[in-house]
């Protein structure tokens, strides 16, 4: 479809300056994606390895802490943190509070601040404490 | 799910406010539209709490569960007071995931087909996923002594 140069074009993403609260935005979008792929698919692979007995489960285990089981945990984590963050701040907006340019910006920065924190406190836990 | 393909998009033509395609018995009664087009948008909201509160919930139970293992872990589902969380937590995580996909299809998924077509697949996949799901917490939760071997 071509365009008539004469009609004006809607304003392009890239006129924008790029911020914190537009990367919270997007990764809110990305880290539910793959929470309800990746995360969801090993929920149910979890569930029907344990109830199909121990061989089915210890298959389950070991793909789970092999490196890459290891690589693809410490995402969902991550990803289930961040997601969890922006929800929270998009349950606050929702209620139309939080919308000052300063304030946006600066919770946007704490979700990323804090998925980052909570995902490295989880991981310290699980070795430190549970001995992995 | 929007599939409203038609192209008029002039103002002010919705049933709710155009007085051809407006009933008598709505004029009357004044109720406008069938008030739910919040529906999709307040039902992401409820089940994001759902989910919120049940993975809190899950990601503590583990932590504390002194075995991860086919043992500790079907043992655990066992208890009602495990099972019945985590049965709330399939279907709410299923809900919130195909509430959140179909926004993401709606937005990026343009040609009327294709979106039907994911649609529909999005639907079978996550009533399937969370079936399977709690197929499987069920059998571990009713199972009396079948699964230690």
């Amino acid at each position: 479809m071509s365009r008539n140069p004469d009609r004006p074009l809607s304003p392009h993403l890239s006129v924008y300056k790029w911020g914190p609260h537009m990367l919270v935005s997007i990764l809110h979008r990305v880290t539910g994606a793959g929470l309800a792929t990746v995360g969801a698919a090993a929920l149910v692979w979890w569930l029907v390895a344990a109830a199909s007995g121990k061989e089915a489960y210890q298959s389950f285990a070991g793909w789970a802490t092999s490196w890459i089981g290891i690589v693809v945990a410490v995402g969902l984590s991550w990803a289930f943190f961040q997601h969890l963050l922006s929800g929270l701040r998009h349950l606050v907006m929702d209620i139309g509070a939080g919308f000052e340019i300063q304030g946006n910006k600066f919770w946007a920065t704490m979700t990323l601040a804090g998925a980052l924190l909570l995902t490295a406190g989880l991981w310290l836990y699980i070795v430190m404490v549970r001995g992995a | 799910m929007s599939m409203d393909t038609t192209q008029s998009g002039e103002p002010g033509a919705s049933p709710a406010t155009d007085p051809v395609t407006r009933t008598p018995l709505g004029k009357v009664r004044g109720t406008g539209s069938a008030r739910e087009g919040a529906e999709h948008w307040w039902h992401e909201r409820l089940s994001s709490v759902a989910v919120l509160m049940l993975f809190v919930w899950l990601i503590v139970s583990l932590l504390r569960l002194p075995a991860l293992d086919h043992r500790g872990v079907t043992e655990w589902l066992r208890d009602p007071l495990a099972a019945v969380p985590m049965l709330l937590l399939v279907a709410a995580t299923f809900w919130h995931l195909k509430m959140g996909l179909q926004v993401v299809i709606e937005d990026y998924v343009h040609d009327e087909g294709n979106k039907f077509l994911a649609m529909l697949l999005l639907s079978f996949a996550a009533v399937g996923g969370a079936a399977f799901a709690i197929f499987a917490v069920l059998k571990i939760a009713f199972a009396a002594t079948g699964l230690r071997g």
